[in-house]
């Protein structure tokens, strides 16, 4: 069995859930509840999977990629099966595998309008083997399949179960993305035939990505650059994640957040800076820049909503600018950054989104100025919002603050060849817009749960505390955020040497 | 004894693990009322092994051996590890202490707890200041916290006089009031709640106290500023206490962008790393350029301004009030608004050669002190509410200190911090005892008065309290405040020649008398009671703190007695200056090696002249109150429109509330942020959906020739969906999306190919 997992193990991680989907498809849609426990299995067993790879993976190489599998797979245009982990991979596997259970859990007794939970729960299934196999696939084809196979699903999850405006979010979020992906893919493509390289695998086309123009490489990254960027994402690239996130059903909103916006980042890690670390150079300071626009900008659109669930969405535009910031700086210090705060903010915002939609459940309505007192009516609920607007707004002993705080240090002193004027300037700006987060999520706070209950809710039993069913789904991610939070060198000690792999080729 | 200080981290281990238990089982198994049972035994713990801690590191001081680093863990200091065996010679050629066998060594670090391997080798010749200055050896443990980059960062004590001092202060008044509030907060709809954070409060500071390293202090910092916005908002229900928490959080954030520039500018000047040790050796020995310091330390008094209530960044710390008078004793007077202070004498070489505090006449530490002490000091005239006066007293006092590290008196601001600490916990917790007579309020103009008779217990321990703030020989806060008037250097020898300071400090002085001659009026004399209800005094539980805090007062300046006093009477020596031997630094960590570093001495001149200008303010109050012999000062603002427009000025306190809330936070809440969201809407999200409306359109119009809509068929699917079977998504997805699949890898590798052919 360990041999086999050893071989196979990333296969099983990533196919296990589709295998479920298809058992589920089997089943008749009545029986719901057969249908909720199959998928939670399903992912049990993948997230099982993924401990023992924890378990399993060798922290003293974790700069190595590790459980590799490599086996011919699309001939004709040189695309081989490859796929591996390593230190940067594995925080956002584990993560993934993670959510997915919590949300199916959460899903239990909180299947959104109209109903459905069969369809519902395929979707949450496929979306997993897309969102796994794009952070082990280690073949730029086979990255791109699953990037896309992401894209179907939760086009499905808005569009048929979300918001009242569910019909132009959902379109948006796939035309947008598509547009970006169609980018990308021209870029691989590109890549591909330029570097004359012998297959798709990441690892070949790194190591004869030298050869190619530095006008080539230059519009190559751009290519990613709007792809990832759009799924990131940064600004000004936005505009769709408001919507999707405000229209989306709970569980989805929490998938987006907590790991979809991460495969834009990690292809900038991976595919952008890994295979073209020339070109990343001419591009970070454009990244740093639209990153610390994001951040303020993000925040100020924060402090211009009226609806809980799209400040919460907002507040993403802000968080990734600084694991752009990060990223941009090309250095050990910021990677590492980025790859933490990935990871932060998706238990953190994740965890927000949850809460945004128990919410909603309780008071039907997430209009600011409606709410209040949450305090009173759901004491703990109250409490779990405030540790994690406080977790968000990077407070130092909660997860938010490694991912923030060293991505502003990585700024004082970015890659050699980068403009340090320029990157000091960001770190001061970006220091500048922990204040604004600080402002809009503790008035987001004090107008939710300080205060007494509105006249409209005052006597509402609708308004129960955190139930079981919640705090199962919940309490894993509170936890990982305090652990995070205090031992950093819980995930800095993994990504470290794999991030240092590739600062070593970008000069940081 | 030296278990003590290589297991500092216990002491904020242990109200840590009070806040845990209370709030697991506090409420569950102890019920409503109980939480105390739980956090106060263990803060008292916590306080005896401050207590042991302070003594070991007396035995320590007392005892030395090895060279100033020879108790510096080798992880935790880049110095250390650098120099290994080579420490540099100037430190090795001091001669043996006057008393102390032990002689000093050369070698650093390569023991673990010192005493054992040290080698030893026989010093140079003696001379007369070694005699009394030998190096203080700061006792440095910590173990990894994460790895990134090359770098491996840790977490751990710095355990040395500065550290001990206030592991004391804070324990000491954290226990006292833990032990006030079981009465005081008594029967208060969140109990429970507030012992959690009023021990997750102690442990946090603790936790700072003890940093290792500039990270590590941030932490703790902010840790300390959430516990601080908890409980300003305990009772949360009403908005004014809320918005009070709020003020205090994103102001002290606002000061926070500073701690984060400052600390990060000094990692990258230190070469790379948080230590402190590291930092200001590297400060101290010149090794980072002055650039560095100076840019450092500017953003560094941000921070201080935030957090230690200084101009212009003050305003939060009256509002701060909303909270339990237990909790303005504790956080908002005696420790937290310390911080600043403590965090400047942490890194005392940064400023000291950032600022260039030797041989100076001003500088901006001096500057943002002097400015506070005055017109700090001058709000509290106005107020009617007992404890906004002592807020702004206390942001006045933080000035005085501010002032003293920006003179170069270490040691008088670390004293004055001490005393401080102690009188106005005093006071605070006698002003929580007046409105516990008087049914809750705090206005002592309108509901206090005549209550000297009721209350004798909490009258006497604040008149004490009084005379201390005011500098009335011989209670604590004269001989603190003397120090740092003297440290000025302005009439004798100093650092440097401070007379800005001076004139401020002593003007501060005046006015820190008056007013609170003016709270004694209000509040004990002024008729006959005008409040609610039968005053009675507080139970014992209340009056015990406050009579231990005021014999404090009267009796702990007794551990820094000057080396000569007035009429050139020179106590014995072994009696004198305690404090600054056992706290102020000595070695290469701290400028006490500068050429500059002098310690002013008393002076005569100087203290007679506070003492006038104390006992002048204490005059002015008594013939203004009492004799209502300064009749054409009564009404005044009446009388005259310019003294209108200067109370005016006042009681808007300077207007400063109005420019942050009503300007800047408006601006950036409202249009501004308006303005983005618009930009958002409008101009990103118009060119968005132009192009996809444009891009449907033309899509329409193309594929409708092809095929049936390929782009309408998803849409229309989705709607299929809503209401099918999955066997119609499954018929959807391979039915139209595999032709839209292979259009689109067709047309991306076209366009692919034609990239290929122009650029490459």
């Amino acid at each position: 069995m360990n041999d086999f997992l050893h071989d196979w193990g990333l296969a099983v991680i990533t196919f296990l859930p589709l295998v479920g989907a298809l058992v589920m498809l089997l089943i008749p849609k009545t029986e719901e509840q057969t249908h909720k426990l199959v998928a939670l299995g399903t992912s049990l067993a993948a997230f099982a999977v993924g401990i023992w790879i924890l378990f399993e993976f060798n922290y003293d190489a974790a700069e190595r990629m590790q459980f590799t599998i490599d086996r011919s797979w699309i001939e004709l245009i040189n695309s081989r099966f490859i796929m591996g982990v390593d230190g940067i991979s594995l925080p956002l596997v584990v993560l993934t595998l993670l959510i997915v259970p919590l949300c199916l859990i959460y899903s239990l007794n909180h299947i959104p309008e109209p109903g459905n939970p069969k369809a519902f729960l395929i979707l949450i299934l496929i979306l997993e083997t897309g969102m796994v196999g794009s952070f082990v696939a280690q073949d730029l084809i086979l990255f791109f399949v699953f990037f896309e196979v992401v894209l179907l699903p939760m086009y499905f999850m808005i569009g048929v179960w979300g918001g009242e405006q569910r019909q132009y979010a959902s379109i948006k979020f796939f035309l947008y993305t598509l547009f970006g992906s169609a980018l990308m893919i021209v870029s691989f493509l590109a890549l591909y035939w330029l570097t004359g390289a012998d297959s798709f695998g990441m690892a070949d086309l790194a190591a004869s990505s030298g050869g190619i123009s530095s006008t080539a490489g230059f519009l190559i990254f751009g290519g990613m650059f709007i792809g990832f960027g759009i799924k990131v994402p940064i600004f000004p690239f936005h505009t769709w994640l408001p919507d999707a996130h405000t229209q989306a059903p709970t569980v989805g909103s929490v998938i987006l957040a907590a790991v979809l916006l991460k495969l834009g980042t990690y292809g900038f890690v991976r595919i952008g800076i890994g295979i073209l670390p020339d070109p990343a150079h001419d591009w970070a300071p454009i990244i740093a820049i639209v990153a610390t626009i994001g951040i303020i900008y993000g925040a100020l659109g924060c402090l211009a909503q009226t609806d809980m669930k799209r400040l919460i969405a907002f507040s993403s535009v802000a968080h990734m600018g600084f694991v752009m910031l990060g990223i941009a700086t090309l250095t050990d210090y910021g990677i590492n950054a980025a790859v933490f705060g990935m990871v932060a903010h998706g238990l953190i915002t994740g965890m927000l989104f949850f809460l945004a939609g128990s919410m909603k459940d309780r008071y039907h309505t997430l209009e600011i100025k409606r709410l209040g007192g949450l305090l009173v009516q759901a004491p703990r609920m109250g409490w779990i919002l405030g540790f994690c607007a406080m977790a968000s707004l990077g407070l130092p002993g909660l997860a938010g603050f490694w991912g923030e705080f060293p991505a502003i240090l990585a700024a004082y002193q970015p890659a050699e060849g980068l403009s340090e004027t320029l990157f000091r300037t960001c770190m001061v700006i970006a220091a500048l817009g922990t204040v604004l987060a600080a402002g809009y999520l503790l008035w987001l706070l004090q107008r939710t749960a300080f205060g007494t209950p509105k006249e409209e809710f005052e006597n509402n039993s609708h308004v129960s505390d955190v139930s079981p069913t919640e705090w199962t789904a919940w309490l894993p991610l509170l936890v990982l955020i305090l652990i995070l939070g205090f031992l950093p060198g819980l995930m800095f000690d993994v990504t470290n040497p794999a991030v240092q792999a590739i600062s070593s080729v970008t000069g940081g | 004894m030296d278990w003590f200080l290589t297991h500092a981290w216990i002491i904020p281990a242990l109200p840590a693990l009070g806040f845990v238990l209370i709030l697991l089982f506090g409420k569950r198994f102890l019920g409503p009322t109980r939480a105390h049972w739980i956090g106060v035994p263990l803060i008292a713990v916590a306080f005896v092994l401050s207590i042991c801690t302070g003594v070991a590191w007396i035995q320590h001081t007392n005892d030395p051996h090895g060279g100033p680093l020879a108790d510096v863990q080798e992880e935790c200091s880049r110095t250390v590890q650098a120099t290994g065996s080579e420490e540099p010679a100037e430190h090795a050629d001091e001669g043996p202490t006057e008393g102390h066998a032990a002689a000093r060594g050369r070698s650093v670090a390569q023991e673990d707890h010192g005493t054992e391997a040290t080698t030893t080798q026989e010093g140079g010749e003696e001379h007369a200041e070694a005699e009394k200055h030998h190096d203080t050896q700061p006792v440095v443990r910590c173990v990894s916290w994460f790895d990134t980059g090359d770098h491996s960062f840790t977490i751990g004590t710095l355990v040395d006089g500065q550290a001990v001092m206030l592991l004391f202060v804070v324990t000491l008044i954290s226990l006292l009031v833990h032990l006030y509030s079981t009465d005081y907060v008594n029967g208060d709809r969140r109990y429970t709640h507030y012992y959690a954070f009023l021990s997750l409060f102690t442990s946090s500071m603790l936790f700072f106290v003890l940093a290792e390293n500039t990270l590590q202090m941030m932490v703790g910092w902010e840790l300390v500023g959430v516990c601080s916005f908890a409980l300003i908002g305990h009772w949360w229900e009403e908005k004014p206490n809320s918005d009070a928490a709020l003020k205090a959080f994103i102001t002290n954030r606002v000061g926070d962008v500073g701690l984060i520039v400052g600390v990060i500018v000094l990692f990258f000047g230190a070469g790379q790393s948080f230590s402190i040790i590291d930092i200001n050796i590297g400060a101290n020995e010149g090794l980072m350029n002055h650039t560095v310091l100076l840019v450092a330390s500017c953003c560094l008094i941000t921070a201080v301004m935030s957090k230690s209530g200084q101009f212009v960044l003050h305003t939060w710390l009256p509002d701060a009030m909303a909270g339990p008078t237990p909790v303005s004793a504790l956080i908002h007077a005696a420790t937290m608004v310390v911080a600043g202070i403590y965090m400047v004498g942490r890194l005392y070489p940064v400023f000291f050669e950032g600022l260039a505090i030797g041989g100076s006449s001003i500088n901006l530490l001096a500057l943002v002190g002097g400015v506070t002490a005055v017109f700090g000091a001058l709000l509290a005239f106005v107020q009617k509410d007992i404890k906004k006066v002592l807020a702004y007293s206390t942001v006045s006092q933080l000035g005085f200190m501010v002032t003293a590290l920006g003179v170069g008196a270490w040691t008088a601001a670390m004293f004055h911090l001490f005393t401080h600490a102690m009188f106005k916990a005093c006071l605070f917790l006698g002003a929580g005892s007046l409105s516990h007579a008087s049914h809750h309020s705090f206005n002592m103009v309108d509901d206090m008065g005549g209550l000297r008779r009721v209350m004798p217990r909490t009258y006497w321990t604040y008149l004490i309290g009084t005379l201390a703030l005011a500098g009335i020989i011989p209670f604590a806060g004269f001989w603190s405040k003397d120090e740092i008037l003297a440290g000025t250097g302005s009439a004798n020898e100093g650092v440097g020649n401070y007379h800005f300071a001076l004139v401020m400090l002593l003007i501060g002085a005046f006015c820190t008398a008056a007013y609170m001659t003016r709270t004694i009026w209000y509040a004990f004399y002024n008729g006959e009671y005008k409040g609610h209800g039968h005053p009675h005094e507080s139970g014992p539980v209340i009056t015990w703190p406050l009579i231990v805090l005021a014999a404090l007062t009267c009796v702990i300046w007794l551990v820094n007695i000057p080396t000569k006093f007035f009429f050139d009477w020179r106590p014995p020596e072994s009696f004198t200056l305690k404090f600054e031997h056992y706290v102020e630094p000595v070695g290469p960590f701290f400028p006490g090696s500068s050429d500059n570093f002098t310690h002013a001495e008393f002076n005569g001149w100087i203290a007679a002249l506070s003492l006038l200008v104390a006992g002048g303010g204490l005059l002015a109050g008594y013939l203004f109150y009492w004799k209502r012999a300064l009749k054409p000062l009564e009404n005044l603002a009446e009388k005259s429109r310019l003294a209108a427009f200067f109370k005016n000025i006042l009681v808007n306190k300077y207007y400063f509330d109005w420019l942050y809330t009503d300007v800047i936070v408006h601006a950036v809440k409202k249009p501004i942020a308006a303005a983005a969201y618009w930009f958002n809407q409008k101009v990103l999200d118009g060119v968005v959906d132009g192009a996809g409306k444009t891009a449907v359109a033309s899509g329409r119009f193309v594929y409708d020739k092809i095929d049936q809509g390929v782009i309408d068929g998803v849409v229309n699917g989705t709607a299929v969906v809503a209401t099918e079977s999955g066997g119609e998504l499954r018929r959807t997805q391979t039915g139209r999306v595999q032709q839209y699949a292979a259009l689109f890898f067709a047309a991306a590798a076209i366009l692919a190919g034609i990239f290929v052919l122009v650029i490459g």
